[in-house]
């Protein structure tokens, strides 16, 4: 068990170092240059050739981009993500700054999509054909299919500026007006948590109605116990282990998605911080931003491999 | 001995995409206190659903019990709701069964232990303690050494002689009437075989409970079954003592099911004779004898009349058939 841990931290490392590298390449391959972005919101007029050398070579972009990735990341490495282009600010200071906003939409909408997809999906199956599971799997199509960004500007529309109940965007932390931010996010965590719904949905009633029919349940019935002890007890374990997968992907997803929905929703997170840096070629900003998410999904793979031996025990890391 | 178990015109048909199958088509047949009963035909001919039906434990839909009674100390099961309270008590804790793949039927991620004390404590009423006690010996009592530090082993780390003998051990442990063996012996090796089957017998009159044995292998049963019923594409075809069939066979299936069963005090050198040609398809049954194709002794009548009713023989000894053989 140690040992697979250890080789399984190695081998993210090597990926952490090939996911930064394919970024700060990409990064600097895209037209435009960081230090025109600068100076343009500074004093274009007044800038010189001289000025312009000189700020490049103070961030050190004057210098070969292999040289540039070795002091990135040997830097990175001891927690020195160093100091945005156009916020002249410490990186790791603006991303944590930012990371709370973040995750406290993100992990909301986590916990919602497993509390109610899963016993969404587990009803759905037991109760297969019926109306209920009908219900269910019309929903979870729609779920998966409807856009964030789509679903986000209609329900502005509706509950904001049509019904006027809930206020149309922005955030406020829940230590300052805890009433206030929870009116502020109902709409955001609605619009992120409906895609891992419906999956999650979808994935337990596809997995629990495979597990239904196994021998086993067919003993658990012979015992003459309870059919929600047989849910339970015996069968939902067994069903969850493509669930758990699901979720771990699913993680990654309150990152990502927090793009899109920060932006419809005007919130000044982690993923507005993102967007903001690839516009304005803020390189610093991007490369933290990606080895923090690359770091994150990493963590969470490793999570959800060892949660497998936890559900089935047949399952042995060696 | 009184009659424990008494299944009246039972029907389980299966309503599939193409029609109508009637795996289970009006068989009676009765248990009496502490006797072995042997069930045997071959694969599809009914005799699991027949007995998977006595608990309600058909996948309804596609399957259904139809028609029938299932008497069961007095109480008609049939009229109990499916998985409601009453039928649930029965099950595990009057009548319990053993099933055929042992290396499938227990959960993969719950311990031994968890799953042999479930029961007692559903039936039984006892506490956690108890029940792990009483499992303890239970797994002890079916052979499984070091049962004290196996009861906490998952059914992976067992092989499937021993799962069986926990399915055993987990059968027992309610003190059921009747425990209904599905096939308990197909899916192991021959020598695990009879163990368990003498393993299975002995506990059995141990703890004063009947056994229905049900299998394609006539050989099985030959041993410890006190009667016999034959089945064939759903229906019962001939049944009696052990003596009485072994001894006369009346109707052409079960001649055939024994000449394919090698006997120890035969001459040496007869062949074993093959049952020709398949078992029918259960869908779209015509009215006559089901095994006619296959019979080498059918006559005219066979492909006119409808099946004959069980006629009686002598004793116990009934059989469906209009050759008199």
């Amino acid at each position: 068990m140690t040992t697979y841990i250890i080789r399984r931290v190695i081998q993210s490392m090597l990926v952490l170092v090939m996911v930064t590298m394919i970024v700060f390449l990409v990064m600097r391959l895209l037209p435009g240059d960081p230090i025109y972005m600068l100076i343009t919101e500074d004093d274009l007029i007044q800038s010189s050739e001289e000025k312009i050398a000189a700020l490049r070579h103070e961030f050190g972009l004057d210098k070969p981009i292999p040289v540039q990735y070795i002091n990135w990341f040997s830097a990175a490495v001891c927690g020195d993500l160093g100091v945005s282009i156009i916020h002249r600010g410490k990186v790791a200071k603006e991303i944590i700054g930012r990371l709370p906003i973040t995750l406290h939409i993100g992990l909301l909408a986590f916990i919602i999509s497993i509390v109610v997809g899963i016993p969404l999906g587990v009803v759905s199956a037991v109760r297969r054909g019926r109306w209920l599971d009908t219900g269910v799997t019309l929903l979870a199509n729609l779920g998966i299919t409807i856009p964030v960004f789509w679903l986000g500007i209609l329900m502005i529309y509706f509950f904001a500026l049509y019904l006027g109940i809930l206020p149309v965007q922005g955030y406020t932390s829940p230590f300052e007006d805890f009433w206030m931010s929870t009116r502020k996010i109902i709409m955001p965590v609605f619009c992120l948590s409906v895609f891992p719904i419906a999956s999650a949905a979808r994935q337990t009633r596809s997995s629990m109605l495979e597990i239904m029919r196994q021998d086993y349940i067919r003993t658990a019935w012979a015992k003459g116990l309870r059919e929600r002890l047989i849910i339970v007890r015996h069968a939902l374990k067994n069903a969850l282990i493509p669930v758990v997968t699901l979720k771990g992907l699913m993680f990654r997803n309150i990152i990502g998605g927090s793009v899109l929905v920060e932006t419809v929703f005007n919130i000044p997170g982690m993923g507005r911080l993102a967007v903001d840096g690839v516009i304005s070629h803020d390189y610093a900003i991007v490369q933290g931003i990606v080895l923090l998410i690359a770091t994150v999904v990493l963590v969470v793979n490793l999570v959800v491999d060892l949660s497998y031996g936890w559900l089935d025990p047949r399952i042995r890391y060696g | 001995m009184p009659v424990l178990l008494e299944v009246k015109n039972l029907k389980t048909y299966f309503k599939v995409y193409h029609g109508l199958v009637k795996a289970v088509d009006d068989i009676s047949y009765h248990i009496k206190k502490k006797e072995i009963v042997g069930l045997v035909g071959e694969s599809g001919c009914g005799k699991s659903v027949s007995q998977l039906s006595v608990l309600q434990l058909i996948p309804t839909p596609p399957g259904e019990i139809v028609a029938g009674q299932i008497i069961f100390e007095g109480q008609d099961l049939l009229q109990f709701e499916a998985n409601g309270d009453e039928m649930r008590s029965i099950r595990g804790g009057g009548i319990a069964m053993v099933f055929q793949e042992p290396m499938t039927s227990l959960n993969p991620v719950l311990t031994i232990g968890r799953q042999l004390t479930e029961g007692l404590e559903l039936h039984l009423g006892m506490d956690v303690n108890e029940a792990r006690n009483r499992a303890i010996e239970l797994l002890s009592m079916v052979g499984i050494p070091d049962a004290d530090k196996r009861i906490d082993d998952y059914p992976h780390q067992f092989s499937g002689g021993m799962r069986q003998r926990v399915m055993i051990a987990m059968a027992l442990s309610c003190n059921p009437k009747i425990i209904i063996a599905d096939e308990p012996t197909t899916a192991l090796d021959v020598t695990t075989q009879a163990q368990l089957l003498e393993l299975m017998t002995d506990l059995v009159s141990r703890f004063n409970a009947s056994l229905v044995i049900v299998t394609h292998n006539l050989g099985v049963i030959a041993r410890y079954a006190q009667r016999l019923y034959v089945m064939y594409a759903g229906r019962i075809v001939e049944s009696g003592t052990a003596k009485e069939i072994f001894g006369n066979p009346r109707h052409p299936y079960t001649i055939a099911l024994l000449n394919c069963v090698p006997r120890l005090d035969e001459e040496e050198g007869r062949k074993l004779v093959p049952i020709e040609g398949m078992p029918p398809n259960l869908l779209n049954m015509p009215i006559t004898c089901a095994f006619k194709p296959r019979c080498p002794y059918h006559i005219e009548r066979c492909g006119q009349d409808p099946w004959p009713d069980l006629k009686l023989i002598e004793g116990q000894h009934y059989v469906r058939c209009y050759v008199e053989t």
